[in-house]
């Protein structure tokens, strides 16, 4: 009885909802995309990172990817620019800009 | 405890998935997702929730942030919600439903509203009961989610919906309450105050001895709210160590009776530092207001003394 | 083979709760429940049962906690009476539309105020919108009964609504009678397993309970729920006949008693029932036509059962163990007129609230009741009060 929330919407007659709108899945929140909501964005500037980590624990929505210790590039789907991690980063790695997309407008 | 090595540790597979609905540079998810990285891999996990901002951004159907299984139940019975899951769990296990090699850990999560006041019986209930669980409250020092009225978690003086600042009033008249010293008291085997410092070790060190140390623990995060205390949401790690070291929020741990200062700050800062920072407490900073900060600095000076003298024992 | 004994209704239904065994059972003491949970911590401190019994500290935490455990996987319940359902109403809500099969042992007492312990049914009555089933009992064997049949009711997959098992505080609660216990082993083929499809302790499949929904979920949530209810006539009905034809006991949705001929019937629910019957035998040796309709299952209603009863009466007396305060009647009042309404039968029918608070209820009073009737239906131009109390001091009574 796993659930498969692309079938639930707005549209879905109520015997197909789940049973006491229970989820039965993990984590479905990842496909609700919190990036729209960005009015400034961080733009990462690996060649100045330290890989240092800071900035990944303070991201309240966890849109920093880390692995083998490293981290990549931002998770925009989700990050909401709210800033924290600018301020975190010792060695200036992470920029923010104006707007919603990851681009340095020259 | 093995050394804490923040690299490491971020590798860890998040259990707070992003898409919730919290606001920009919300500290109660900065707070969640410390937590769950002290889960040791491999141990299962149950997650209580009383009502509150981060329930209702976390879990709108059919979207829910987390990667364990997820109970929210009401707003004041996160304690006793969780009570029952982990006896249900004793239960199951005693009757060989669970199996003897799963292990399962019990952390609930509720906000100030919900821990210091609403949900206090509950909480103390579940404490004195000495169900294995962790109660883990993000205090953001105000109803956040119905839009910033006081709680008993509230400072002296803060500007809130309910005690707004006013040609009669200096905001909220008296000063908050220390749950974690009341928790403590009720002779848990461990209970801390914390919150977001540079390298998170004292937050992921105190998750984990709450999360690992067997019976009732109590962890109280200080989670600054942007919104609700009016600083530049950028800046959070800034006002959580200005709350350390000025005082106003001392780091501490209580194991097994025995209290312990987890942080000293090398020079203790004047209380102005932390409220210059917030728009709730603008309004000290207005001639003739003076003393109130010479008030607050005093209870902040009068607590602090209490938590050395605690500690010295 | 079925074990004689002597019983309390507490003791009743505390024997069923040991045979049935649950995995927990939250529970806070409160008059005139409190010897469940004591004797159920006494079978439990000497070894007869396994359950594990959080002594919480309110009634609000006994249903949070009947919550959290049933929805983590284990087989649950509580019990209360009056102030401690109003104390946990909130909590009947959330454990109805988050389709907890749990069970609630209910010991009716009035609610404040003023304070008082004695029984009348202002406390589930003031529950009877929240989502449970509601099963009533006259005695101790009925409550003994029900409760056997409560989780296989909840946990049925057709229905997945947590179960209330009603019995009268101190009359039923407290006075011992006979009773028929079934045998451990029978009892436990009959409840059977609890096997739960989705549960929060389900290693592998994570689970999310109680979540925030907008508008565009809540009302075709509510709507699920609502039909759970609808379909859990048929569960009843089937754990009903299943009850009776292993125990050879026990009743559907109500019991008919001398109804088939009769001219005037009584509806009543609870202990009274006994009273009730009592006086039919009595008139009936007098020739007069009566019977009695005695409630068993209040939630899901059964409206058009009941009114295929009454179709060939002439006249009914509704009697209300509580007040509703609408100023025409009690709930049961309002429940079977609108039953009537809906399938076109139109006895006369007079609506009675007795018993509030412990208030006695005699078979005298029953005598009285069944004379109203008979004049009410047989003089059209009679002018009685719709709405009547009875054995209330008035001024007129001097």
């Amino acid at each position: 009885m796993r659930t498969d929330i692309s079938r639930i919407n707005e549209h879905t007659p109520y015997e197909e909802l789940t049973e006491g709108l229970m989820m039965f899945a993990g984590g479905t929140s990842k496909s609700f995309k919190t990036g729209e909501w960005r009015t400034n964005t961080p733009i990462f500037h690996s060649e100045k990172c330290k890989q240092c980590l800071l900035c990944a624990p303070v991201c309240p929505d966890g849109c920093i990817p880390v692995k083998d210790s490293k981290r990549s590039d931002f998770d925009y789907d989700h990050c909401k620019g709210c800033g924290i991690c600018v301020k975190a980063c010792p060695f200036n790695a992470i920029e923010m800009v104006p707007g919603v997309e990851p681009v340095i407008n020259s | 405890m093995a050394g804490y090595n923040l690299k490491e540790i971020m590798n860890k597979p998040e259990r707070l998935s992003p898409g919730h609905r919290m606001c920009a540079g919300c500290g109660a998810t900065i707070g969640v997702r410390a937590v769950l990285r002290a889960l040791h891999e491999g141990d299962e996990a149950v997650i209580g929730n009383a009502t509150g901002c981060l329930e209702v951004s976390s879990y709108m159907y059919p979207y829910t942030a987390w990667e364990d299984s997820y109970i929210h139940n009401a707003f004041e019975n996160a304690g006793a919600t969780l009570s029952g899951v982990e006896t249900a769990y004793r239960a199951l296990k005693k009757r060989g439903k669970i199996s003897p090699d799963t292990t399962y850990k019990f952390i609930t999560f509720g906000g100030d509203g919900g821990t210091y006041d609403i949900g206090f019986q509950s909480l103390s209930g579940a404490m004195e009961r000495g169900h294995d669980m962790v109660y883990v409250c993000y205090d953001n020092g105000a109803y956040m989610n119905t839009g910033i009225q006081r709680s008993s978690a509230t400072p002296q003086f803060a500007d809130t919906t309910t005690t707004p600042v006013g040609s009669l009033s200096n905001g909220k008249l008296q000063p908050r309450k220390d749950l974690t010293a009341i928790i403590a008291e009720h002779n848990v085997p461990y209970a801390a105050q914390t919150t977001f410092t540079r390298d998170f070790k004292d937050i992921h060190v105190k998750s984990e001895k709450a999360i690992y140390t067997e019976g009732a623990c109590f962890l109280n995060i200080l989670a600054p709210c942007p919104r609700g205390w009016r600083y530049d949401m950028a800046d959070i790690m800034k006002i959580c160590q200005l709350a350390v070291d000025t005082c106003y929020w001392p780091l501490f741990e209580v194991e097994n009776g025995t209290w312990r200062l987890t942080y000293e700050p090398k020079k203790k800062l004047p209380i102005e530092d932390f409220l210059k920072e917030q728009g709730r407490f603008k309004h000290l900073f207005k001639p003739g207001n003076e003393d109130l900060i010479v008030q607050f600095q005093e209870e902040v000076d009068r607590r602090w003394e209490d938590i050395l003298f605690r500690c010295s024992r | 083979m079925s074990i004689k004994d002597r019983m309390s209704g507490n003791e009743a239904v505390a024997y069923a709760i040991k045979q049935i065994d649950p995995d927990v059972m939250p529970a806070f003491p409160i008059t005139p429940s409190t010897e469940i949970p004591q004797l159920v911590s006494n079978y439990i401190a000497n070894g007869q049962m396994n359950t594990e019994f959080i002594p919480v500290e309110s009634e609000h935490s006994s249903m949070s906690a009947t919550i959290g455990a049933e929805a983590a996987g284990a087989r649950s319940l509580t019990a209360t009476s009056s102030c401690g359902l109003a104390l946990m109403w909130e909590e009947l809500l959330v454990a109805a539309s988050n389709r907890m099969p749990c069970v609630l042992a209910l010991v009716n007492r009035t609610l404040s105020g003023p304070i008082n312990i004695n029984c009348d049914h202002s406390d589930s009555m003031g529950a009877r919108d929240t989502g449970w089933i509601q099963i009533y009992a006259e005695n101790n064997q009925e409550a003994y009964d029900n409760m056997l049949q409560a989780f296989p009711i909840a946990e049925d997959e057709h229905v997945h609504l947590p179960v209330m098992i009603c019995q009268d505080g101190f009359i039923t609660s407290h006075a011992v009678q006979n009773i028929i216990l079934n045998e451990d082993k029978d009892v436990c083929e009959f409840v059977g397993e609890y096997n739960p499809g989705e549960f929060l302790l389900n290693k592998g499949n994570p689970v999310a309970f109680g979540p925030y929904a907008l508008s565009c979920y809540s009302m075709e949530a509510k709507k699920a729920q609502e039909k759970a209810m609808e379909d859990s006539k048929a569960v009843i009905a089937k754990v009903a006949k299943d009850y009776r034809e292993r125990f050879g006991r026990g009743f559907t949705f109500f019991e008919e008693y001398r109804t088939s001929d009769a001219d005037h019937i009584m509806i009543i629910m609870g202990s009274a029932a006994g009273t009730a019957k009592q006086a039919v035998d009595d008139l009936r040796n007098q020739g007069k036509k009566v019977g009695v309709l005695k409630l068993r299952v209040f939630r899901p209603f059964p409206g058009q059962e009941i009114a295929n009863v009454l179709q060939n009466c002439k006249s009914v007396a509704i009697m209300d163990r509580t007040e509703s305060y609408n100023g025409h009647g009690g709930p049961l009042s309002s429940e079977v007129r609108a039953a009537l309404f809906e399938s076109k039968t139109y006895p006369e029918v007079v609506c009675y609230t007795y018993g509030l608070a412990g208030r006695d209820f005699t078979v005298e009073d029953v005598y009285e009741i069944f004379e109203e009737l008979e004049n009410v239906s047989s003089n059209n131009n009679i002018s009685i009060i719709q709405h009547r109390y009875i054995n209330l001091r008035t001024k007129e009574d001097r």
